[in-house]
Formats: C-alpha cells, structure tokens, sequence
C-alpha cells in the first residue's frame, strides 16, 4: 500500500485529465486504470462549478484530486494558483509545477524550491514535478515536500525513463514517496520504473492520444501491478558494483 | 531578415528522395523547413499529414481550444491595399466605447467563449492603450485570457497591458517580402516595414506569456513566406525562451476595396504549409480561424492545427446587432461556437473552452511570496 503524507492510495497509476478527446473517455479510461488520483490543471478547471466538464463527470467520492500548477512560469505564480486553488474547495493536495519554457515545459529547480518552502510552511502537502536531479530530491524533501516526481523524460515525449541512473539514486536516497512523471510513453516504461523501486508512476499523455485511451489504461495498470510485484519480490538489481548474492555468502568459514 | 528572393534556393531545387529523409528526422533545420514547402514535398502531402497530426497528438493531444474575436474598431489611418477597413475605403466605420465593448464581450461569455481576442485597427487617437488597459481591467475577471490584435506598440505599452491583464499579443507580418510590402502598404504607420517585424520581440521582452504571428497570405510566394515564418519562429525562440509562440495562416478572403489576391493560395497549399511549420516546430501553436471554410476546418482537425476561432464577426458591434455593415473581411465558416464545438466532438476531439486562469495575471508586482 502506498502512503503519501499520511494518506493510503491502493493504486500505484495516478491518470493524468489533459488531452483527452472528450471527458467521457478521459472519465472511462480513468475508471479502467483503477487509479485513486488523479491531477487536474487549475487553468484548465473551475473547481467552484458542479458544471465544469472535467469535474463534473469524476466522481469526487472516488477519486482523491491533485491540482497541479500547469502554466506557472514561477514560484510567485505557482503559490497565488495554490493560493486559490485552496479557497476555492481545492484542498490541501498540490502537485506543483514550474515551468518556465512553454516548449519543454521543464521544470525550474530554483523556482520549484522556493515555492515548495512557501507552500508547505503554509499547510499544502506539495508533490513537486523535478528534474531528475537527486540533490534537489534531496532539499525538497528537507523542505517538506510530500513526494518528489522525477521526470522520466521531458511532458508529452514517449521516450520512457532517458534519465534512469539518476532515478535510481534519487529512488535510493527517498524519505518520501517517488512518483515518477512525465514521458512514460508505453507500459513497458511503467513497469520500468516500478522494477526499479519507484512507488508510483503518473501517466497522461500515453493514455490520452492512444487509439483505444481505456484499453491502454488498463495496460498501463496491469504494467504498474507487474513491475511492482516484481520489485517486491526482489528482482535482481543492476548496479555498477559488484553484490554478493547473500551477505553471509562465502563467509562461512568464519567463527 | 535575409531578402526573400535569397530564401528560393532553399525551397526550390530538392531532390525528391531529401523529403522522405525529413520527414523521419527527430529535429529539423530552417535547411528542412525548405525542403517540407518545396513543390517536390507537395507530392508526399498524406505522409506530411501523418507526420504532422503524430506529432501534434503527442504535444498537443486530442484537444482544440475555442477563442472568439471581438472587433472594437474599424477606424484605420493606414491604406492597405487587400483590407476592408483600409483608410480610404467608404465603409460604415465605428469605435465601441467601453461599456459597448463590455456588453459585446459579455455576449461571447454567455455563449461560451472564455479566450478572447481583441482586435481593431490602427487608430491610436481614437482607441489606444489607455483604452485597452481600461477594457482589459474591466474583462479580465470575466475571461481566462484576453488577447490582442492591434497596431504595433512600444515594449513599455505592452508591459502596461500586461499589468492590465492581457495575456497574449497576436501580430501578423502579412508579408515578409520587402518587395510586395512596400507595394500594398502605401501609407500609414503599418508601411514601416521594420517597426512591424520588431514588434514580436517587444511583446515578449515585455513578458507577455504568448505572442502569435503570421503571414497574410495571398500577397506573396507562400513558400518563401513560411520558411521566413519559420526563421521568425526560431529567433524568437532563441531569444524568448519564455514566450509561448503561435503562428495563424489567414488566407485572403473577400472584403471591401475589392483586391484580388496577387498569389493564389489553394487548400492543399494550405495544409503543407501548416503541416510544414508543425513538424518543424513540434509546439508551436497553430490557429486557423474562421476565415476558412467549415469543410477544411473539419478536416484540419487533429492534422496539425491546435486553435480554432468559432461564430465570429467582424465588424464593431457585430454579436449585439447581427449582420452590421462594416466588417473587416467576409466570414468563410458562419457556424455557431456550439455548432463548431459539435463539428470538433464528432471527430472525437475534445473543444477546450478554458485554457488559462486570471489568476496567472493578478495582483502583479509588490507581491509578498512569503508564507
């Protein structure tokens, strides 16, 4: 079971609700993913309306909502769209984005830093999207953040996890869930990244444009299901050392 | 900007078998770019298409944003030879005062629409920034995003209006050849070529979040003027790593003056054009608005464009008091903002009214950051 900040999510898939072809489909695909969270962009949503298209058809009992800050260009826009996120009924949750190249919509380290520490001193539960970068894991966290989501490769892209090696440190090192994000393109690299360790993987636009978007939600949960079950029972790691099969192997010898 | 006529060899020439080789490249060149607008790309148009709705799915998804335009002037002090409100065209002209604007804007809301462009001619006396601030304060709350499409101004003009709560600058070259400019732009501010060409780096130097540009097309070669689209694009990409970049493909449509488009432009013209700068530049907004007709918007969608405009009119006054004389140019898809969202539905995308937040724009400068 994983828990991110005192919180217990069955799921280890959280379903992203961009780029869908209608919110019917983005509701079934949704449904079909066993998902529990899901993000929503606050630019894209009115949380105050019963009516909003994407809102209204997610049922609110079933599905824990992470707002994100998609659009942000820095810490102060990022914490005013927090801000209002919360005033208008939004919680607590924020998946915080910086980006501040509408082209590769990459986050800003310093930016994403800062609002962190701002948001989580004033009560968010801040899961900020990174750079694969584990020093900055590693301040995030020391500033309180609640999980920490490495890029597997730049929003949008499909090409899996092109930063692999520093996952695995960052994965290595966490004090907080690892939520691996953006560029995970087939199932293949879902279950990539729960063979490795991470404890979650969020997926948008692989599902969203795929010709059959509630089939591929299913594929994507049954590849988190699998490379998680494998990492439980203890796939073999691949490491640049050399590890004895059991710490006690070839040592028997000794009193 | 190099002379157009330098920009030929780059587009016409290829070898044939240099087009399928682009076609399969990760990253393009302004080099590609030619080689996707020559005659011989124009051959392998359904492999262009493939590529190019590939790759707006991926960026995009299967997603059209609605906006809607608001005319608030039809005053102009710049004669133009191919535009209805051309100075010296005899067309019922008007300015909107605010609380008309207003009441135009809030027409459009009520139908749905929650990005708005606002555009007008170039007549500064008679509606300038002082004007648009005004308007823009009185929008913004009613709006996820207020654009404009107006004359050329300073980057300190833009700063203000961007405190004002104008998110994003639409500015259109018409033509990037020196030659054809200067030939229909006979007098006026617009017939300064250079001021003009500038303009896009003042509006992203004064940190609007997107600006939009493009070509009027019917003026010159449509070839040359999408690879020096392209080379605009990059520049501005290099510069202005912040700025969100659109481009728009206005193609001539009939309007008072009676010109005659001096190049014809067809449909499949049309769509290698969009399919070219798409796969040139993955993320680039493309807009294609209601100047075109709905058979071709329906079939554009998914293949590259990410931005539609839907039950527009074009002259000041037009949503209060339908079929008003005075309009800019003649309308190609006269369908309504539902009937367009249902046209984008049937094709299994999804029309995305809202896009943006106020909230982005508030209560800039001085703010506390500080829990």
């Amino acid at each position: 079971m994983l828990t991110i900040a005192g919180q217990e999510i069955r799921s280890r898939l959280l379903i992203g609700t961009g780029k869908f072809s209608s919110p019917r489909v983005m509701a079934e695909a949704i449904a079909a993913s066993g998902s529990q969270m899901v993000t929503v962009a606050l630019r894209r949503v009115d949380l105050n309306d019963p009516g909003d298209d994407i809102m209204s058809v997610l049922d609110r009992e079933k599905y824990m909502f992470l707002p994100n800050t998609s659009g942000a260009r820095d810490a102060v826009e990022a914490i005013r769209l927090a801000r209002m996120a919360r005033a208008s009924g939004g919680g607590e949750w924020l998946k915080l984005e910086v980006t501040p190249d509408p082209r590769t919509l990459l986050p800003d380290p310093v930016e994403t830093l800062k609002a962190t520490e701002v948001l989580v001193a004033e009560g968010f539960k801040v899961l900020p999207y990174m750079n694969a970068d584990p020093i900055l894991a590693l301040k995030l966290q020391d500033a309180g953040a609640a999980a920490v989501m490495p890029l597997g490769s730049p929003i949008g892209t499909n090409q899996g996890i092109l930063t692999r090696f520093q996952v695995a440190i960052i994965i290595d090192q966490a004090r907080v869930p690892v939520i691996v994000d953006a560029g995970l393109g087939a199932p293949s690299h879902a279950a990539e990244a729960m063979e490795m360790g991470a404890d979650a993987v969020l997926v948008n636009t692989a599902v969203a444009v795929a010709v059959d978007p509630v089939r591929m939600a299913r594929a994507f949960a049954l590849a988190v299901e699998a490379g998680r079950e494998a990492f439980e029972a203890g796939l073999g790691r691949r490491r640049g050392e050399a590890e004895a099969s059991s710490p006690e192997s070839g040592l028997g010898f000794l009193k | 900007m190099p002379e157009f006529a330098e920009l030929s060899e780059c587009v016409y020439g290829c070898d044939p078998a240099g087009v399928d080789e682009v076609l399969h490249k990760e990253r393009l060149s302004l080099e590609d770019l030619g080689v996707l607008l020559s005659p011989e790309a124009g051959e392998r148009l359904p492999a262009m298409a493939e590529r190019s709705a590939g790759i707006t799915a991926a960026r995009f998804g299967r997603t059209i944003q609605i906006y809607a335009p608001l005319y608030l002037s039809s005053f102009c002090g710049n004669r133009c030879l191919y535009c209805g409100f051309s100075a010296e065209n005899k067309i019922e002209r008007r300015v909107l005062s605010l609380e008309e604007a207003e009441q135009e804007a809030l027409i459009l809301a009520g139908r749905g629409i929650d990005h708005l462009l606002l555009v007008a001619g170039e007549a500064p006396a008679r509606m300038g920034v002082e004007y648009l601030a005004n308007l823009a304060e009185r929008l913004r709350g009613s709006f996820a995003s207020l654009s404009i499409e107006v004359q050329p101004l300073s980057e300190d003009e833009y700063r203000r209006l961007f405190l004002a709560g104008i998110t994003s600058v639409a500015v259109y070259q018409e033509t990037y050849d020196r030659k054809v400019y200067e030939k229909v732009h006979l007098s006026g501010p617009k017939s300064d070529m250079a001021y003009r060409l500038a303009t896009p780096a003042r509006v992203a130097g004064a940190g609007m979040r997107e600006v939009g540009i493009g070509a009027l097309l019917g003026l010159a070669d449509w070839r040359l003027e999408g690879l020096a689209l392209g080379m605009h694009l990059a520049w501005l990409r290099h510069r202005f790593w912040r700025t969100a970049l659109t481009v728009s493909f206005p193609r001539m449509r009939p309007a008072a003056g009676g010109f005659a488009p001096m190049v014809n432009v067809g449909e499949r013209e049309l769509a290698q054009l969009i399919f070219a700068l798409r796969i040139f530049d993955p993320d680039v907004g493309l807009v294609l608005s209601t100047r075109e007709e709905a058979r071709l918007r329906d079939g554009m969608i998914g293949l590259g464009p990410t931005r539609y405009s839907a039950g527009s009119c074009t002259a000041p006054g037009g949503y209060s008091e339908p079929g008003r004389d005075g309009e800019q140019f003649a309308i190609g898809d006269l369908r309504t903002i539902d009937e367009v969202c249902s046209a984008i539905r049937e094709r299994d995308f999804d029309p995305v009214l809202k896009d943006w937040d106020p909230v982005f724009q508030q209560m800039q400068g001085g703010e506390k950051v500080a829990a």
